[in-house]
């Protein structure tokens, strides 16, 4: 009996050594929000793409820094205006063995605007190229019907799938499995909605070995559960820590924090639709204003500088927030140099107001959403209580991002709290699409939900739009930010860092684009 | 009884539309799935197409009634968010609910009748009010920070059971199952007592104060003079007499633990349909909300079916035929 428990003993070491072993090379991974789908066309949603990069990539990928890198793509270049080539890179294989070429672009930009029931498709990136021509098995050339600066940009969204599964697979082909066939480092192994998704190794990727075999990918969206999670050593890496453990965290020489400025500024948009005064906005005696005030530019300056940014990112972001000046930070294309962080100032504000005509300040709500951006709720508190030192009545009212951004949409708001992430990392697209003057068949102002206006800054937006030269168009962006901003068409507040946090031995590259992906973690000794 | 079965299925019917309509008004009465959906750089040709996509473009009156055809068939729609049947989401998820459900529900019956007999038998002892103090926390006490204490003693600081998830599952008659597997239950033990503990916490009371009653009931005196042992006395006189209304608060407190375990489950990140429900309203996912409270409707009528039966068949003075106008 004794010996063959002995015996059963040895067999059990003789087992667990290798399983131990193999144990190296997997690694699990603490994600904040859901995925959709497993098809990379079916929803154009953050975590998805996230997430997909690693099985799927695109023609040309964004380094950590958001700069475009050549993928599946070697090289690109506009032959003239409305022309663009891109050269395929050779011996690159799906992970069902067939060879990747050209004809896998054609079929895969002809799937995207085509797939049913979509709640939000990747139309959008696709839909500038109005004939595509084949040249060569690893050339391929796409035009366009106007001047479009951001294709090579907005073609980084679009991942690329094999022609057979292109022409026939279903969202639900990708759901299971059976169609989820990309070019990526990892490949497919299991996705359980709302749960889970598991990853293996992709051997002969062309970018060279990877160091995970397996990779589990869990839904955490419970802040507190994520960090247990990690703690506990359940999970090796979370994305999104949040705020109130970072001082924890980083302390702990068990773990490693990595942050890095995003591309998402946090702002606040002044309702302008017409003369009269906007929603939320009042006497202090609750009688209505008789003119809208946020119409003044004065007005809107003295908002601005009499919000203590310092203090905000200080004292409720724990130094994870990046006072702002403008719509992307400092490193980011089409930023200007001469727009710093408004001086908090809330002398200089009293004195606006009273020119303004508002020697006593007036009654405002402070509207904002309490699920959506990182401590969004207590911002729109600090802000009030800024403002209540230049003698504003301001009080907050927020609302779950469900509620919140239909009724943002439909001008329900006077002062509003919101957020926007710039996908093309250049400050032209986010100009056009917050501060330009509403026009939503010409896609200008589509999120413009204050519907300002300056005939000044369109004029720079559509002349950056059709300006083929890198350095001539940055010149006009960074001209239509420095108008928008000295009008304070809007009230920018900071750039969210995104952070991850780490177990000892694993090291994780940040990111601008918040994307948290298998091939920047890496083990370390 | 079958004239009472076909008016009882009427009701239930007319209930489950009215039901419907409600939550199809509330979900769009509160705002605009396709402004979540979409993406905020998408422009207004995009915002038409998905609109259009999900069937959101035709006027409010229409879209219930393609619902409501389709219920009829047994269609309650696609998700929004994830494109599948909304009744096949549900039913995947379902199953981890039940379990986690049953369990607690197990462990509430297992130590709470037992305690509360302790306690009540013993009321002044240190162990009775010991227990009676436990109850009192367990009541008080959120149950989101139970969860955040029990991840942080026995994951965290002792490392004895993984921190989220549900474990291996195997097939018991078709539907997959994880107590039966040693991972699974390690997942299953946190969450289950998490859920248990207010449940546990209720049946101590319970069963304490039935107790402390039935002890000094003539039967009770009489048996004990007849000279029958304690443990016959209790197990079986005391015990089965305060066990009625145990069983209707155990039958009522399931229903309410499948319906509502949302907070243990987002704490656990247990994939079951609570956090589904969550989801699904953060996200305006009306298909999913809807074929959700039908199906918990529907479990509801079904329960309270089987009770208005059995009681028939226990207490024979109360008539199906007429229960209606009586209650």
């Amino acid at each position: 009996m004794l010996r063959m428990l002995r015996f059963a003993a040895a067999a059990l070491v003789a087992f667990a050594v290798p399983f131990v072993a193999a144990k190296d090379r997997e690694v699990s991974i603490g994600l904040q929000a859901a995925i959709t789908s497993i098809d990379p066309h079916y929803h154009n949603l953050s975590p998805n793409n996230s997430l997909l990069l690693n099985i799927y990539e695109p023609l040309i990928n964004r380094d950590p820094d958001g700069r475009l890198v050549p993928a599946l793509a070697v090289s690109w270049k506009a032959i003239d205006d409305l022309t663009w080539e891109f050269r395929l890179r050779r011996g690159v294989k799906f992970h069902d063995g067939s060879p990747f070429t050209a004809e896998d672009v054609v079929a895969t930009y002809k799937r995207v605007p085509n797939v049913p029931n979509s709640p939000s498709s990747m139309a959008t990136f696709v839909k500038p190229i109005v004939e595509t021509k084949v040249v060569d098995p690893y050339t391929i050339v796409f035009k366009t019907a106007a001047p479009h600066v951001l294709l090579p940009s907005d073609l980084a969204s679009v991942y690329i799938i094999p022609k057979a599964v292109a022409e026939t697979a279903t969202t639900a082909d990708f759901n299971s499995g059976k169609a989820a066939i990309g070019t990526g480092p990892y490949k497919f192994a299991e996705y359980v909605p709302n749960s889970r998704v598991v990853m293996r190794a992709n051997y002969g990727y062309w970018g060279g070995e990877e160091p995970w075999d397996k990779i589990t990918w869990k839904i955490l969206s419970n802040t507190a559960a994520r960090v247990a999670a990690l703690l506990s050593g359940d999970v090796q890496m979370i994305e999104t820590v949040p705020t109130s453990d970072i001082a924890k965290l980083s302390s702990d020489k068990n773990f490693r924090l990595a942050d890095k400025v995003s591309n998402r500024v946090i702002y606040v948009h002044l309702h302008q639709w017409s003369d009269k005064p906007p929603p939320g906005v009042t006497g202090k005696d609750g009688k209505p204003l008789d003119k809208n005030p946020f119409r003044d530019a004065r007005v809107r300056k003295a908002l601005s500088i009499a919000i203590n940014r310092d203090a905000i990112a200080q004292r409720i972001m724990e130094g994870k927030s990046v006072p702002a000046a403008q719509l992307l930070a400092d490193q980011f294309f089409g930023t200007s140099k001469k727009l710093r962080p408004g001086k908090y100032d809330p002398e200089g504000a009293k004195k606006l107001l009273a020119e303004a005509g508002y020697p006593n300040g007036f009654a405002l709500t402070i509207y904002g959403p309490n699920n959506r951006y990182i401590n969004d709720e207590k911002i729109a508190q600090a802000i009030a209580q800024f403002y209540s030192r230049i003698g504003i009545d301001a009080k907050v009212e927020t609302l779950p991002a469900s509620v919140y951004f239909t009724k943002a949409t439909q001008g329900e708001f006077g002062y509003m709290l919101l957020g926007w992430g710039t996908e093309s990392n250049e400050q032209g697209s986010s100009l056009r699409s917050l501060l330009a003057t509403q026009d939503l068949s010409k896609g200008m102002g589509v999120t413009n939900r204050a519907h300002y206006s300056n005939p000044a800054l369109d004029k720079e937006i559509v002349e950056a739009m059709a300006t083929m030269d890198d350095r001539k168009r940055e010149g006009i962006i960074q001209h239509g930010a420095e108008i928008a901003m000295n009008d304070t068409a809007l009230i920018p507040i900071h750039f969210e860092v995104s952070t991850w946090a780490t177990a000892k031995g694993y090291k994780y590259t940040p990111r601008t684009d918040q994307y948290t992906l298998a091939r920047d973690l890496k083990p370390i000794k | 009884m079958l004239a009472f079965t076909i008016r009882r299925l009427g009701q239930s019917v007319f209930v489950l539309v009215v039901m419907a309509f409600l939550v199809f008004l509330g979900v769009y009465a509160i705002g605009d799935p396709v402004e979540l959906l979409v993406n905020p750089q998408a422009d207004a040709l995009e915002r038409a197409r998905a609109t259009a996509a999900l069937g959101l473009d035709r006027p409010f009156f229409e879209q219930f009634a393609t619902f409501l055809a389709g219920a009829f068939r047994g269609d309650l729609g696609r998700s929004f968010v994830y494109n599948v049947p909304a009744i096949q989401l549900i039913l995947e998820k379902l199953p981890a609910t039940l379990e986690l459900a049953m369990a607690a529900t197990v462990i509430g019956i297992v130590l709470g009748i037992p305690l509360g007999l302790i306690a009540g038998l013993r009321p002044n002892s240190v162990l009775g009010r010991g227990i009676m103090a436990g109850s009192i926390l367990g009541f008080s006490l959120p149950t989101f920070w139970v969860g955040l204490v029990l991840i942080m003693l026995f994951s965290v600081k002792l490392g004895w059971l993984p921190p989220n998830g549900r474990g291996d599952t195997v097939l018991l008659l078709g539907v997959p199952v994880s107590f039966l597997t040693a991972d699974g239950l390690a997942h299953l033990a946190m969450p289950a007592f998490n859920l248990a503990l207010f449940k546990l916490s209720l049946l101590i009371r319970m069963t304490r104060a039935g107790t402390r009653e039935a002890i000094l009931q003539d039967y009770v005196k009489f048996a004990r003079a007849k000279g029958l042992s304690s443990r016959r006395v209790i197990g079986v006189h005391v015990l089965k007499n305060i066990l009625i209304p145990i069983v209707t608060v155990i039958g009522l407190e399931l229903g309410s633990v499948i319906a509502f375990a949302v907070v243990t489950e987002s704490i656990f990140a247990w994939p079951g349909t609570g956090k589904l429900l969550i989801d699904s309203i953060n996200q305006l996912d009306r298909p999913v909300i809807v074929a959700y409270l039908l199906v918990i409707v529907t479990i509801f009528i079904a329960i309270n079916f089987v009770v208005d039966i059995v009681y028939s068949l226990l207490d024979p003075r109360v008539r199906l035929g007429q229960a209606a106008g009586a209650h």
